[in-house]
């Protein structure tokens, strides 16, 4: 394992870095990986905070990436590691919230290779609210060793999504990893993630709220999560519901709204 | 238009109640089935030769044994604390005598600047010397023993105790990863709290929190040792025999962990049937075994553990050793222990005990040194090593016998958390309520069982 993040620079003073080119929200289930890869890029050089209201813990930190013609600060947002994201704990609400209202470029899945029934939920639930996704699959080396072999294309082409295999703990891959990001955020690659199917009759009530809900708010019409919010109304949800009564959700958030200046962080 | 939306909320409550609220089951039923299809056309299963996992699989087999689970618990959490006590001691003699160099220093330095010598003593005697003192007796236990407990933390042992626990928790309505919590209460109560963060259910992690003080922590151990062995050892074993003395020693001790134990999960069960409302919901899911990582360890146990919870500690000290400072410019220490004194008898304690436990508020290490700077008339902190002086101090001064020492044991292990750790819980809970109750609730069970226990067992022997 000799390749690694060449051209990841960590960056040795993050406080002079005002200018931000990309956020990624790391996103991941609890203990495959995710905290590693977020220590590799950014050499632990963090900031640790709280989420607002929450005792939740906040962890960002920054890197340089350089490519042939350019170079791009990346902020990266370590997510707190759920399982799924129906919002039971602080950790689910934070995550969800985050994703579905805060300002990032690219959520970055990161999957265990030995244990990945576990994490596909997450990773569909995600799909459900953003398109700009790229997934990790972290611990090959691991799962080799267990003779878990994953045919990593068919499983691509199962869920139209990038999928990069690396090993966090030695930064391999890692590299592609970000090119691969980076192309997606730039628009070089479009994605459109595989959707699970619901029952019929429920995919029938989701289209009926979905077309009076429109009527009320025509501005969700290209929403990528309007299935979702259709979705989070069936069930009862207050926040999302309030949201929506008062309009109040950014219609470009989630794709490609950049963050300028990392001043609203709370440390 | 608002009407239209709140017509729309409405036919979705329709459906909701039509559907019997069973949306989310079906959809999570629907995506387990979906991606099983997907992951059976996309993975293979090797037989492999893989000697390490297969050692991984014993090992987990014996870790979440319950025989095994706890035979591995007690050795680790006795090695980890004997480490932590034994090599505390010095490092706070080394700490102490630094600080006493500093002080002489600031003496010096007063004394240039011709400062009057009311405030040099209010400064220096009552602002410096407490933080001093919080400083020495809680930094080397916790810089010993927070490292050693991250490191099993992170080599994925102590997960697997909890997994080991989880059914007994599970049985009086709190969490497996409450033993963790717990553990770390051994360190210091404060930091327990901080780490019931692992406890993501809001109404089982509230419960870590409010018992978490039933842990005795670093500071309280010096007290339990002292008292178990001098005050309970030599009941059954005269002082010649110091092997069977130092086995009813740690006997005492492990009984008093058990007491806390016991106490810890009857106000588990009776809270949690009190809790019922906050809603309960969690996985416990064991990690692989892990290369701890250095770095991370010393990061975990320096800042998020040990400069925290110190910070907050001199943060407390500071009143406490002003409030010292005045009662004893004042001469007030006789007649507040006077005062106390018909109070504390009702618990088979005295008045002494009482004020060394109001002045001990921000830091328990600090009981001993001012049960003696009381019983002795002492201006400042008395700190003695020898257990037999102490033992002396105590008989003579105190009237103590092994009553006594039961009774202080207990009240040890019972009674309200530290300032420190009541800070901490408001911090985690964010309410003032679950502040007030964490702090009032191990007393009231304290005093209770004092009573109980003094009146009615102690008192007739």
């Amino acid at each position: 394992m000799k390749k690694e993040c060449e051209n990841c620079q960590i960056l040795k003073n993050i406080k002079n870095y005002t200018k931000i080119d990309y956020t990624i929200a790391l996103v991941g289930n609890p203990n495959v990986g995710k905290s590693t890869l977020f220590n590799y890029l950014t050499g632990m050089n963090v900031r640790v905070g709280n989420w607002p209201g929450k005792t939740v813990s906040k962890i960002e930190g920054f890197f340089e990436f350089k490519t042939p013609d350019n170079k791009y600060v990346f902020k990266i947002i370590d997510l707190p590691g759920v399982y799924s994201i129906f919002s039971f704990t602080p950790e689910e609400e934070v995550t969800r919230n985050f994703l579905f209202l805060g300002s990032y470029d690219i959520a970055l899945i990161v999957l265990d290779a030995t244990n990945l029934e576990k994490n596909l939920i997450l990773v569909f639930q995600t799909f459900d609210i953003t398109s700009k996704v790229i997934l990790a699959l972290n611990l090959i080396d691991e799962a080799k060793r267990k003779g878990i072999i994953i045919d990593i294309e068919k499983l691509e082409s199962k869920l139209k999504v990038p999928i990069i295999p690396i090993i966090a703990s030695t930064g391999y891959n890692t590299n592609l990893l970000i090119y691969k990001a980076l192309e997606i955020i730039q628009g070089k690659i479009t994605i459109t993630p595989a959707k699970y199917t619901q029952p019929p009759e429920l995919e029938q009530i989701i289209e009926e709220l979905k077309q009076e809900i429109l009527e009320y708010y025509p501005e969700l019409q290209n929403h990528p999560a309007i299935k979702w919010i259709i979705l989070r109304i069936l069930e009862g949800d207050k926040f999302i519901i309030e949201m929506i009564r008062k309009k109040a959700i950014k219609i470009s958030s989630s794709q490609n709204i950049k963050t300028k200046s990392p001043d609203l962080l709370i440390i | 238009m608002g009407k239209n939306f709140e017509d729309i909320i409405k036919k979705a409550e329709n459906y909701r109640v039509k559907y019997n609220n069973t949306f989310r089951d079906k959809i999570i039923e629907d995506m387990h089935q979906q991606i099983s299809t997907i992951l059976a056309d996309v993975i293979q299963y090797k037989e492999t030769n893989d000697l390490l996992g297969k050692i991984e699989k014993y090992v987990d087999l014996f870790l979440t044994s319950r025989i095994g689970g706890i035979l591995v618990l007690t050795i680790m959490l006795s090695t980890v604390l004997w480490i932590t006590l034994s090599g505390a001691g010095y490092i706070s003699s080394l700490l102490g005598s630094f600080f006493e160099y500093i002080e002489s220093g600031l003496r010096k330095f007063f004394d240039f600047l011709k400062i009057p010598e009311l405030l040099t003593s209010f400064l220096i005697d009552g602002v410096y010397k407490s933080v001093a003192i919080v400083v020495a007796v809680m930094l080397p236990p916790m810089t010993i023993f927070f490292p050693l407990f991250t490191f099993l933390e992170d080599l994925g042992l102590l997960p697997r105790i909890a997994l080991n626990m989880d059914k007994i928790f599970k049985s009086v309505g709190a969490h497996g990863n409450q033993s963790l919590t717990m553990m770390v209460g051994f360190g210091c109560n404060a930091a327990g709290v901080v780490s019931t963060r692992i406890i993501k259910s809001p109404k089982e992690r509230l419960i870590a929190i409010l018992t978490n003080n039933f842990m005795p922590c670093n500071g309280r151990w010096p007290l339990l040792i002292m008292i178990s062995t001098v005050f309970l050892a030599p009941l059954v074993a005269s002082n010649s025999n110091p092997l069977v003395g130092s086995i009813i020693a740690s006997t005492a001790l492990v009984l008093s962990v058990f007491i806390g134990l016991v106490f810890t999960l009857i106000i588990s069960l009776g809270l949690s049937k009190f809790l019922k409302s906050l809603g309960s919901f969690y996985i416990l899911e064991i990690p692989p075994f892990r290369k701890p990582n250095l770095l991370r360890i010393i990061y975990t146990s320096i800042i998020d553990r040990t400069v925290f919870v110190l910070a907050r500690a001199v943060y407390m000290a500071i009143p406490a050793g002003i409030f010292v400072w005045i009662i004893n410019h004042l001469n007030l220490s006789k007649t507040i222990t006077n005062i106390l004194d018909p109070f504390g008898k009702l618990f088979g304690l005295d008045g002494t005990i009482i004020l060394s436990y109001i002045i001990a508020l921000p830091a328990n290490e600090v009981v001993i040194p001012a049960l003696l700077m009381l019983y002795t008339n002492s201006k400042n902190f008395v700190e003695i090593e020898q257990l037999q002086s102490i033992y002396q101090i105590l008989t003579v001064y105190g009237n103590w016998d092994w009553k006594t020492g039961i009774c202080v044991m207990l009240f040890s292990i019972l009674h309200n958390p530290c300032t420190t750790t009541i800070l901490t819980i408001y911090k985690e809970t964010q309410s003032l309520k679950w502040t007030i109750i964490a702090t009032i609730l191990p007393l009231v069970t304290a005093f209770s069982t004092l009573f109980i226990v003094y009146n009615f067992l102690l008192k007739h022997l």
